[in-house]
């Protein structure tokens, strides 16, 4: 589970992100969810909380979350989130490197 | 289609989330505020509002927001076929305003006070046209929340009441229109619960938390009435008491010790970071 260490400019690194979204999920909810857990549906999140962890991705990943991205099934699980976030994180690699 | 313009006056939180539930239904909205950098923060607030609404499918899919304008001139409202009045809930500035707001629009536009439990008739001798009068409580966030309660007063005519529930209705909410009187429907019940469950916690029954996931689990209140506290802002709740309970004398409507204290120390809610929850920069 423990992700290695990079000491150079990390690639996406899956686990890592699952493991910082599921601590400040826990944080704000004061439960630990599971990775693949419908936190809306389990009554951990709700239409408040939604905005809150799209802030928390957009400033802890650097990435701008909008249009038709901007929806709540990317951000049911903590996993959706990660490969929401690894998915944006490419994109934007790639839009760069233009 | 021309869309009918809507004013709003007052950029805090409800004058805000207003406008921005407006300006998501495709309908321009120009805000108005006496202070500059109330307005900025407006501006920027309702383009987060906007992402919200979207983020949760609170917004009609494929529609172009509408323009939002802030201006420091009231006058700006005089084009307007509405008026949304959502300044400070104390009713001398709620009159005052109205007072303006009547002077610059045609006799006939609706007037309406955006208020928590301040009855209409006591602000209906401030305008010109009494019957153009009518109030909502919005709920907060606004362009979240699709009920809100809309008031009549003794005063308010049957076109007044028409044309503001057509407007809600463009704008995807569900009105229940009811009689004056303090606190309405909801804030009377809801106020003195919330007071009731500060109280709850000051006596050492029960968690802050414990209060509110108890009257989740079990009564089905969505969020807890101490988290409901923190998003109406606990100064904006102690006001509110405040004026029910000048009105009727109810004892549960006192503010409590523990509201008291936490205005004191600015501990307002989710707008300041912290109330009976903590909220990082993030939430707020």
């Amino acid at each position: 589970m423990t992700p290695e260490q990079q000491t150079e400019k990390a690639p996406f690194d899956m686990d890592a992100v699952v493991d910082e979204i599921t601590r400040f999920v826990a944080e704000q909810t004061r439960t630990s969810p599971e990775a693949d857990q419908d936190l809306f549906t389990t009554g951990l999140a709700n239409s408040m909380f939604a905005m809150q962890l799209v802030v928390f991705l957009e400033q802890s990943y650097s990435v701008t979350v909008a249009g038709p991205d901007l929806q709540l099934s990317n951000f049911r699980t903590v996993k959706s989130m990660a490969a929401l976030v690894g998915r944006l994180q490419a994109e934007s690699a790639a839009g760069s490197d233009v | 289609m021309d869309e009918p313009l809507i004013a709003i006056v007052g950029a805090g939180v409800m004058g805000t989330g207003i406008s921005t539930l407006a300006v998501g239904h495709g309908l321009p909205v120009v805000l108005v505020d006496i202070d500059e950098g109330v307005l900025d923060r407006a501006a920027a607030a309702s383009a987060n509002g906007l992402r919200h609404a979207q983020l949760t499918g609170a917004l009609p899919a494929g529609r172009t927001p509408a323009k939002l304008r802030t201006t420091l001139s009231l006058n700006d409202v005089a084009d307007a076929a509405v008026v949304i009045e959502a300044v400070t809930e104390l009713p001398d500035s709620k009159a005052e305003v109205l007072a303006e707001v009547s002077a610059l629009v045609r006799p006939g536009t609706p007037l309406v006070s955006n208020t928590s439990g301040i009855p209409i008739d006591e602000m209906a001798a401030w305008v010109k046209t009494p019957g153009d009068l009518i109030g909502t409580h919005f709920m907060n966030p606004a362009y979240l929340i699709s009920m809100v309660e809309v008031v009549r007063g003794p005063q308010t005519t049957d076109n007044t009441v028409e044309s503001v529930i057509s407007l809600l209705t463009r704008m995807g909410r569900r009105a229940v229109v009811v009689r004056d009187a303090p606190g309405f429907v909801t804030s009377r019940l809801l106020h003195p619960m919330i007071n009731d469950a500060a109280q709850v916690v000051s006596a050492g029954t029960a968690t802050v938390e414990d209060v509110d996931t108890l009257m989740q689990g079990c009564l089905g209140h969505p969020t807890g009435p101490l988290r409901t506290a923190d998003l109406i802002g606990i100064d904006n709740l102690v006001d509110a008491l405040e004026a029910l309970y000048a009105r009727t004398g109810d004892e549960r409507c006192r503010p409590s010790e523990l509201l008291l204290e936490k205005v004191r120390r600015g501990e307002l809610g989710r707008k300041s970071g912290r109330g009976f929850y903590n909220y990082s920069e993030a939430q707020a």
